[in-house]
């Protein structure tokens, strides 16, 4: 039988059909959802046939934001959309002190599902408060998942999963990837559970750590190395947070050497986190330092010359790949 | 008065509950027995119990910093809250909370926050899932004349504007935002004003008479649950201790708040209302007074008493699915 492919923007919308269809408590909240069903086309299918399950809110981040936290807290499962990532900045109050804290701060008392879905990254020219990677603040909020995933069926199997969840997630999903398509699952329980890692490619000489944007450029970087004899392992994170550890470890322990890549600049990003991580917890299975592969230390520029000499590109990544393995 | 004798001894009786909670707590705090700072509504009862006694217990409640009075109003449990208060195991927080993060989601109170404002979104949302879900509850939000100016509160009541959500946004002018008056910070005598640029009813009402607050608050209420939108209403009222215990209160005259205490005091003012309605006798108000102080020295002892959690229990409650 033919593998379906579908795209990311595809794969998300079906997921979402078949929660929506699932559980009742289910529904969206966001900017401009209803007449164009999402502006990047994201939940198709969903306006006409969940009426007044998703809603269109005024521009007011803020309390978009704060609505799903209510809802979330008072029997329903809500999905906020952000529109662009970026955004998040209008509601750090109620994503990061309340979403996040709320649990705990009451000692247990309550749960809060809450899924704050989040269009990021760049290379679509849209300048520096629309393609930002924003990941690593979440990381560094206790209460909080992550979750970023690089293909269609992730979308689908990790979507579904944080909807299910009864903790608030984070859900990061690159804009320049909504198109792309891939092979997923019609299995409507198809799920990724959140805080499982892939290997994606097997690979004995070193191993990428990567998600998101970044596992394109290392599937491009390891076909490159391939023909030259280096052959890489590609571990996909899929979730940040929580961190599927022993994947990773179970990599470098047969590789010995680390990449992390993502689009995010450099520091400060995830990639500190887990090379902090990995000296600790495997420093004697390292043959090389951990090296990181991100964007330079700027905001995201406009004009295309200038974005592309930004962003990691996929040369550096097969460049540290050499480095880790002297070659 | 259309309230029975029972409901207005009931609430003249949680007006003295809240007055000797927080008259405990602020000698608590002096005592040390209280980490951290606490922020008490001593002068503020008529405004919780006004509107909270309007309420049904499936009804939701955000409040603030400030929100003692608001829980306690709304039914709270006295020796949780104590507990909580003095960081103990046994309080509504496991001691995680402390005084501006007291939660009680049985009683529909979705939380103090310690963040000005923080409230009013979660209080919307909280509006919606009524709608979504097809129940005729309402939501209180509690904020002051401070976080009026906040643009979360432009951005609440739009949308409880638009999509006609019940949802009360109960904004309690006390004079002063901190340590900046009111009249300093706000655009508008009257807060209630601002309600018609969100297209809701704002109400002004003396916050210090029960009585009006009460009515007030039932009409915000049956509105709320007939479907007919939100409502804007603001108490006037007045702080009559700082800010925080301890507040030097350098920013104001200490004959303004003795004018206040003496002449404008809501537990007197009702007191003297129901004296004059014979609802109220010398010893009957005695005996609730003493009962009251008794129920509070229960909560004390049982706070006094219970353990502090252990320190690894800091790591517990994060998650549902760590």
């Amino acid at each position: 039988m033919a593998e379906r492919r579908l795209s990311a923007s595809a794969a998300l919308a079906e997921a979402l059909r078949e929660e929506m269809t699932r559980d009742e408590t289910i529904f969206i909240l966001g900017e401009d959802l209803v007449s164009h069903s999402g502006i990047f086309g994201q939940f198709k299918g969903i306006p006409e046939n969940f009426p007044g399950r998703i809603i269109d809110a005024p521009i007011s981040e803020t309390c978009v934001a704060g609505c799903g936290v209510g809802a979330g807290l008072t029997g329903m499962r809500p999905l906020v959309d952000f529109h662009f990532s970026d955004f998040v900045t209008c509601a750090m109050d109620e994503l990061c002190n309340q979403a996040a804290k709320i649990r705990y701060m009451f000692g247990g008392q309550v749960k809060l599902p809450l899924v704050v879905w989040c269009p990021d990254g760049a290379g679509l020219r849209a300048a520096a408060q629309h393609s930002q990677s924003l990941e690593a603040w979440f990381v560094h909020t206790p209460g909080l998942k992550v979750v970023v995933p690089s293909e269609p069926a992730d979308v689908k199997g990790l979507i579904k999963s944080s909807l299910r969840d009864d903790d608030p997630v984070m859900f990061f999903q690159h804009k320049r990837l909504f198109a792309k398509e891939g092979p997923v699952p019609e299995d409507a329980d198809f799920i990724i559970p959140l805080g499982q890692a892939a290997i994606k490619r097997p690979g004995a000489d070193l191993t990428f750590l990567t998600y998101g944007s970044g596992y394109h450029l290392c599937l491009q970087a390891a076909e490159e190395l391939a023909a030259q004899d280096i052959l890489a392992e590609i571990v996909d994170l899929r979730t940040l947070k929580p961190l599927d550890m022993e994947t990773v470890a179970h990599s470098i322990q047969n590789t010995n050497r680390a990449v992390v890549v993502h689009e995010a600049c450099v520091t400060g990003g995830f990639g500190a986190e887990l090379a902090a991580r990995i000296q600790v917890e495997l420093f004697d299975y390292l043959d090389a330092p951990v090296l990181r592969v991100g964007a330079k230390d700027v905001p995201i520029p406009f004009s295309p010359v200038l974005e592309d000499y930004v962003l990691p590109s996929v040369a550096e990544v097969i460049e540290a790949a050499r480095a880790v393995t002297y070659r | 008065m259309t309230l029975d004798r029972e409901e207005l001894l009931r609430m003249y009786r949680t007006m003295v509950c809240v007055r000797q909670f927080e008259t405990l707590a602020g000698e608590y705090f002096a005592a040390g027995k209280i980490p951290g700072f606490i922020h008490l509504s001593i002068g503020q009862e008529a405004s919780s119990v006004g509107v909270c006694s309007a309420l049904r217990s499936d009804d939701f409640l955000t409040t603030t910093h400030r929100g003692h009075g608001h829980l306690i109003a709304k039914g709270a449990d006295l020796d949780r809250m104590v507990a909580e208060l003095l960081g103990k195991r046994t309080g509504y927080c496991k001691g995680k909370g402390g005084s501006m993060h007291i939660a009680d989601f049985a009683l529909g109170i979705l939380g103090a926050n310690g963040v000005v404002a923080g409230g009013l979104p979660l209080a919307v949302g909280a509006g919606l899932s009524i709608k979504l879900r097809k129940t005729d509850q309402v939501v209180v939000s509690f904020f002051g004349d401070g976080a009026s100016n906040r643009g979360p509160v432009h951005e609440a009541m739009n949308m409880a504007g638009i999509w006609r959500l019940p949802v009360i946004f109960c904004v309690e002018n006390n004079g002063y935002a901190s340590t900046t008056p009111v009249a300093r910070a706000c655009s508008v005598p009257d807060l209630a004003l601002r309600a018609a640029g969100y297209g809701m009813p704002g109400v002004t009402v003396d916050g210090n008479d029960v009585l009006a607050v009460r009515e007030a608050a039932d009409q915000a209420v049956a509105r709320a649950r007939a479907g007919q939108g939100p409502t804007f209403l603001e108490n006037k009222t007045y702080r009559i201790r700082g800010h925080f215990e301890g507040d030097p209160q350098k920013y104001r005259e200490e004959a303004e708040v003795q004018a206040w205490r003496d002449k404008n005091d809501p537990l007197q003012r009702f007191a003297a209302v129901l004296r004059k309605g014979n609802v109220l006798t010398q010893d009957l108000q005695q005996g609730i007074w003493d009962e009251v102080e008794a129920q509070i020295g229960q909560a004390l002892a049982f706070a006094e008493q219970s353990p502090y959690p252990e320190p690894k229990e800091a790591l517990e409650d994060l998650l549902v699915n760590p």
